[in-house]
């Protein structure tokens, strides 16, 4: 089902420039994303991982390249295809961005109002669902954000973003601020929803424990463009200076440790 | 290919033939018909045809199952693939229990409830008003005692902020209030041939009433609002917390400067609003009536009793206390997050505005009952 190979890519970059300013943030950057995987974007702070992000998902215009999702160019779509795209994406922001104004029901009903012919019930039920499938207790979509911790927040927030069955997530350090048992559950989450929704997973991710535990392929994303992309085991291969320290410091190490660890018990 | 639902009746029942790709859009037909052939008797639901399933289609198919066994029938389910059984089974297991959907009830009893609180949530913020006026004079006096832990920049700094940023809006808006003042009252006393007697009418109401109250609203709006959003952000981030654990005493460094600024200045905001309050009546007169300047101020000092002027000048402090105290306050109740900054400072400018209008009708009553 993985199999690179044979499978056209749900999301294609090809040679993005993004400049603010003097600043280049990616040069020459190309990306394939296929479908049904999880992949895991590293790189350290500053080389614009979110950048590559919020450019994907069409809210920042790169200075130069391609970006294809789902067959579409994004740069060239009119609106109606944009319209026609992003229901077939869902974003899930680092704190959740959910609508401080609505509880956590409307929240997720926010982008089902747009779907026609749905009766309200059953739109309300449908959001129950979606919360509850991200992990939170029934009662919380009486909830506003406000009255939410850091982890529920993010799992409304992916709630929302999976309001309308989308074929790509994009999660925005899904795990960050998370209490490591809190994280490890949101990574089972992800990966179970990946597994029977078919979601393709982009995920931004500073979280090693994340990338062994559920990404299929990782991204590093190193001199301005995707140094190098595939599995953990590739990973720890790779001698570039930065990609080594990455995957063999002593927070790696931890990682890798427990992963192999969790596979004998 | 778009989905779509066909029924069959057969011998055992009926069966449910789905068929496309399924969207969110298909919800509702899907599930009135699964629900209706779920009430009726045995359902078989088939998914050969099923190019897509959706968590909606899912969700209607595990709550049809459950519709169907509460009326004592079997749903059964043919042709699903791997991916569209396991979606149906993690739907099931994310049903909401229905047992947990209690809401409360409307009573007069949650009515009475309600209101009790709101009344005691008065007395407290009553009471915390009252706190934030003793800490502010406490660390007053604390200061006079230990000038050195004064903060006579920070003073400064607010005094400028509050009193000569504030003068050009004040002087205007009196301006406007004198002419205002001289071109109604013109109209009314020329019936009488009492035209001279505008100057008295500008001189009272301006020095007595408007040119401090007037000067006390738009402090509240300008500088209420003002004192909120910049604690309340201070809050908000921590600030204040960090403070504390430096040990400094928020108190001292971010409540007595406001304050004592506003203290210091109102009064002089509201001289200058009743000396070009007094100029705006002063031309007005000239234009409309014919009062020569010369005329207005002799007419001014014969007849108009220095009571007028002490009796709106002693409202300052009082308008000044009530403004500084109800923005710091506010600000300290800014929680953690950002529309409670922002409820908190319109509450503050509605509280601030609404009190002076109140302390100044106490006045009134005060006065009127001494014969000032």
């Amino acid at each position: 089902m993985r199999d690179e190979a044979d499978q056209d890519p749900v999301i294609r970059l090809r040679s993005i420039r993004t400049q603010f300013g003097s600043h280049v943030v990616h040069d020459g950057l190309d990306l394939d994303v296929y479908r049904g995987e999880i992949l895991g974007v590293v790189g350290g702070s500053g080389t614009g991982k979110s950048v590559l992000l919020r450019s994907i998902a069409g809210l920042q215009r790169p200075t130069e390249g391609e970006i294809e999702v789902l067959g579409t160019d994004v740069r060239k779509a009119s609106e109606a295809e944009r319209a026609a795209l992003e229901r077939r994406w869902g974003v899930m922001f680092q704190d959740g961005a959910l609508f401080s104004s609505l509880n956590v029901r409307e929240n997720v009903e926010v982008p089902m109002r747009a779907v026609e012919g749905l009766d309200p019930d059953l739109r309300r039920a449908m959001a129950d669902l979606k919360i509850s499938m991200s992990g939170l207790p029934y009662l919380a979509g009486d909830k506003y954000p406000s009255e939410l911790s850091g982890g529920m927040r993010k799992r409304a927030g992916l709630a929302r973003a999976l309001a309308l069955d989308p074929e790509i997530v994009f999660l925005d350090e899904p795990t960050a601020g998370l209490d490591p048992i809190g994280a490890a559950d949101f990574d089972t989450l992800i990966r179970r929803l990946s597994d029977t929704m078919g979601l393709t997973v982009f995920l931004v991710t500073h979280d090693l424990d994340t990338l062994h535990a559920i990404c299929d392929r990782i991204a590093v994303l190193a001199e301005k463009k995707v140094l190098v992309t595939g599995t953990m085991d590739e990973m720890l291969k790779v001698d570039h200076p930065w990609v080594h320290d990455y995957f063999h410091g002593p927070r790696a190490r931890a990682a890798l440790a427990a992963k192999d660890a969790q596979k004998e018990g | 290919m778009p989905a779509t639902v066909t029924t069959d009746q057969t011998d055992d029942g009926s069966v449910l033939r789905l068929g496309g790709a399924f969207a969110l859009a298909d919800l509702t037909g899907l599930h009135k018909a699964l629900m209706r052939a779920a009430a009726a008797g045995p359902v078989t639901v088939d998914l050969t045809e099923v190019t897509r399933l959706d968590t909606a289609a899912a969700w209607a198919i595990a709550e049809a199952e459950k519709a169907a066994q509460s009326a004592g029938h079997a749903l059964h389910l043919e042709g699903a693939d791997e991916g569209a059984a396991a979606l149906i089974d993690t739907v099931r297991a994310a049903l909401p229990d229905p047992d947990t959907q209690t809401k409360p009830a409307f009573s007069l009893l949650h009515w009475l409830d309600g209101f009790g609180r709101s009344v005691a949530a008065g007395g407290v913020f009553l009471s915390q008003l009252l706190g934030i006026l003793g800490v502010f004079i406490a660390r007053l006096g604390r200061s006079v005692l230990h000038p050195s832990e004064f903060r006579l920049t920070s003073l400064v700094h607010h005094c400028q902020e509050v009193g000569l940023k504030a003068v050009p809006i004040v002087a205007l808006m009196a301006f406007l209030i004198g002419v205002v003042l001289a071109f109604q009252g013109a109209a009314q006393l020329r019936q009488f041939g009492a035209e001279v007697f505008v100057v008295d009418l500008i001189a009272v109401s301006i020095l007595r009433e408007l040119g401090i109250l007037l000067t006390a609203i738009i402090v509240a709006g300008r500088t209420a609002s003002a004192f909120t959003a910049a604690i309340g952000s201070m809050k908000m981030r921590e600030e204040i917390d960090a403070m504390r654990t430096l040990g400094i005493d928020p108190a001292t460094a971010l409540i007595v400067p406001r304050v004592l600024a506003l203290l210091l200045m109102l009064p002089i905001l509201g001289m200058i609003a009743n000396a070009t309050g007094l100029f705006g009546g002063a031309l007005m007169s000239w234009i409309e009536l014919g009062i020569s300047p010369g005329l207005f101020v002799t007419r001014l000092v014969e007849n108009t009793d220095v009571s007028h002027l002490m009796v709106g000048t002693i409202k300052a402090p009082f308008f000044a206390i009530v403004i500084g105290i109800v923005g710091c306050h506010a600000g300290l109740q800014v929680g953690n997050n950002a529309e409670s900054l922002g409820r908190q400072t319109s509450a503050a400018v509605v509280t601030a505005i609404f009190s002076v209008i109140v302390i100044d009708a106490l006045f009134s009553v005060f006065f009127a009952q001494v014969g000032i």
